[in-house]
């Protein structure tokens, strides 16, 4: 048995992934920024996951990072204890969107790269603590190379996927296990009203893949596989290519 | 509306339209509900002036279990199957199911479908407790048998009409052993078929049957009767019946594959595969309840064209050989069907639009062909003749005149409708075709 806690656990991969987690035995504690919906996805867990499954939850919010670490302190006592900390919560918005709002802008780069950096400096302090754990990040296919429709999202988890690289190297001899999760295009409610491209994934799908990882300790995981393939053929192509194409 | 996008059936027919998916029902778009979309016809498919639905199978959270009463509470989106993976192991399973476990709570009482248990549990609807709707003026109530009961029975077959299913609350039944003790029996012709069937209603929980509906004369009808049980702890063994592994169709299949020969030749292997007269053991509640679930896409195999799914009820009025003259009908059109499925139907339910009654109800796939209308139409005549009627949740073809003549009770559902939704928000590319909507 272990014990996660999932920031961004009541919605689309995360909901997927905490499910897949109680159903096998594990404790889980939920972090978000709404109270009620936590509380909705926590009898949900409770009610699919084997009998005696902890489920906690405690609210957090991205934009806040004053709640970051408590909100680590009371998941790890509610389930006296903590082996890995997963984030799949991000904020997204098309580059139409960011482009056109820099409020907007600037929102979605603090919480796609310096707060979920921070939520995960708090984590990674609390895991080397316990001497070591797992410490599980959704970033992104977007963050692998510039792309016309990706720039300013794909920056911020260009950055949060490299900032996870040097935790691994950093921090892997002292017992910290980093996995970084690069999902492609999955059909969540977040990716609602974008065009479907070719090898979209499905959240259960994700989800598997992901436990496979994070029980392997795979330092980068992409979600569904394929798109390991795919972005391996976008990063070769020339620049002058990614200047023609639209994706 | 979205460049390139088509929204379609189970029967792959497709329509200019998209869905929007989202996890939170109640701020969703006043507009159709559809679930994973294994209606065969239009009954899930928007109205074409507005061509957009609400997909609602992310909204499938659990509210509550009540392991002493078994009573579940769930969002609208919830799958069977969903519900069958958590529950069945821990010895739980549905009240009414469906051929299909890839079906949305929402899904089950919209179409209030019903299973192999018909004649003794009646449909899926006559179990439900609650629903929480969320209703055209945008309130969200709760309604059930005991509660706003007109628009209760309305939304149950109501084909998503009268409102948006938001939750629903139903109760799990206890089953003694996830296994099911099964007997099968060939049968030569469809009168035969149709006494077995009658008979076997009296002893078992779960009757259905195959039939080919290909051969004519002495061997018209010709088929197999199964019957089922849930097995006793004594008869089972002590391993959980894992789920089948689904394998996907690659592709949509050319047409020609689906010849008369190819299907005269499967509908000829299905019935000698079963050489013994008559069969009987343990078999998994995956292949007994979900003969729709071996492969996943199976509609791809029609082909670019798609196909329809016809299913009628004959009244037990109309006689035993009421089958046999509607398969008079449906032979002498050369109508290729791999797998007819026929099954005796218990009592009508009080849903307004609940399709099974106490007779004898047919279904067929039909790829579709230059001729199908035609041949729905001749279908639907004799059904008229016999009293019978068909199932929404399969039609696509069906002319509003034969389904006003068939349906007496659309007048008192559209009442109820009218004085919930009296600007029709909530109306299917279905609602438009056969009960006269305004596009």
């Amino acid at each position: 048995m272990k014990r996660h806690v999932i920031l961004g656990g009541t919605r689309g991969m995360g909901r997927s992934l905490a499910r897949k987690l109680v159903a096998r035995g594990d404790w889980v504690a939920l972090l978000g920024r709404d109270g009620g919906e936590l509380e909705k996805s926590a009898a949900d867990l409770r009610a699919r996951g084997t009998p005696g499954v902890r489920v906690a939850t405690a609210v957090c919010d991205l934009e806040r990072p004053e709640t970051f670490r408590p909100a680590l302190e009371a998941s790890e006592q509610a389930l006296e204890g903590l082996d890995t900390v997963i984030v799949t919560a991000a904020l997204f918005a098309t580059q139409d969107q960011l482009e056109a709002d820099p409020a907007l802008a600037q929102r979605v780069l603090s919480v796609d790269f310096a707060n979920t950096v921070l939520f995960c400096e708090e984590a990674r302090k609390k895991l080397l603590l316990r001497g070591g754990g797992t410490l599980c990040v959704f970033s992104s296919v977007a963050g692998d190379r510039g792309r016309k429709p990706v720039v300013l999202y794909g920056a911020a988890k260009a950055g949060l996927s490299a900032y996870l690289e040097g935790l691994d190297h950093r921090f892997k001899s002292q017992g910290l296990t980093t996995v970084c999760v690069k999902p492609g295009f999955v059909k969540t409610q977040m990716t609602e009203g974008l065009p479907v491209p070719p090898f979209a994934g499905d959240p259960d799908e994700v989800a598997d893949t992901v436990i496979e990882g994070l029980d392997a300790g795979t330092p980068v995981v992409y979600a569904p596989p394929i798109w390991r393939v795919v972005m391996g053929a976008i990063k070769a192509m020339p620049r002058f290519v990614m200047r023609r194409v639209n994706f | 509306m979205r460049v390139n996008e088509r929204i379609g059936g189970w029967g792959r027919q497709f329509q200019p339209g998209h869905e929007v998916l989202t996890e939170d029902l109640e701020h969703a778009p006043r507009v159709l509900f559809r679930g994973l979309g294994r209606s065969y016809g239009d009954s899930s498919l928007p109205p074409p002036g507005n061509p957009v639905a609400v997909n609602t199978t992310r909204a499938n959270r659990i509210i509550d279990f009540d392991e002493s009463t078994g009573v579940l509470r769930a969002e609208a989106g919830l799958s069977l199957r969903d519900i069958n993976l958590t529950y069945l192991h821990r010895g739980w399973f549905l009240p009414v199911t469906p051929g299909t476990q890839y079906v949305t709570l929402g899904g089950a009482v919209a179409a209030d479908v019903h299973g192999k248990n018909h004649h003794v549990d009646g449909c899926f609807g006559q179990h439900v407790t609650r629903l929480k709707m969320r209703v055209a003026d945008g309130r969200v109530l709760e309604c059930g048998p005991d509660l706003e009961r007109e628009l209760f029975l309305a939304t149950v077959a109501g084909m998503g009409l009268t409102g948006q299913i938001l939750e629903v609350e139903f109760p799990l039944r206890r089953i003694p052993t996830p296994w099911i003790w099964q007997e099968t029996e060939r049968v030569p012709d469809i009168d035969a078929y149709v006494e077995k069937l009658t008979e076997a209603a009296h002893h078992w929980p779960m009757t259905m049957g195959w039939i080919d509906c290909l051969s004519r004369g002495k061997h018209m009808g010709r088929g197999i009767v199964m019957k089922g049980r849930w097995a006793q702890a004594h008869e089972a063994p002590d391993s959980f019946p894992g789920e089948l592994p689904q394998p996907r169709l690659p592709f949509e299949f050319p047409e020609f594959l689906l010849s008369p020969l190819t299907v005269k030749a499967f509908n000829f292997a299905y019935y000698w595969k079963h050489l013994p007269q008559k069969r009987e053991g343990l078999t998994s509640p995956w292949t007994f309840f979900y003969p729709l679930d071996v492969a996943r896409d199976w509609n791809l195999m029609y082909g670019r064209r798609g196909f329809t799914q016809y299913q009628c009820v004959l009244p037990r009025e109309a006689g035993p050989a009421a089958a046999r003259r509607f398969l008079e009908v449906l032979t002498a059109r050369g109508g290729a069907s791999f797998l007819c499925v026929i099954k005796d139907c218990g009592p009508e339910s009080a849903a307004f639009l609940s399709f099974p009654k106490r007779g004898i109800s047919i279904a067929l796939d039909i790829p579709v062909r230059d001729d199908t209308q035609a041949l729905i139409d001749a279908l639907n005549e004799q059904v008229l003749k016999e009293g019978g009627r068909i199932y929404l949740a399969k039609d696509a073809y069906t002319r509003p005149e034969h389904f006003r003549a068939m349906e007496p009770r659309l007048e008192r559902f559209q009442d109820v409708r009218l004085r919930w939704d009296p600007n029709l928000v909530f109306r299917s590319a279905q609602s438009v075709r056969l009960f006269g909507d305004p596009a």
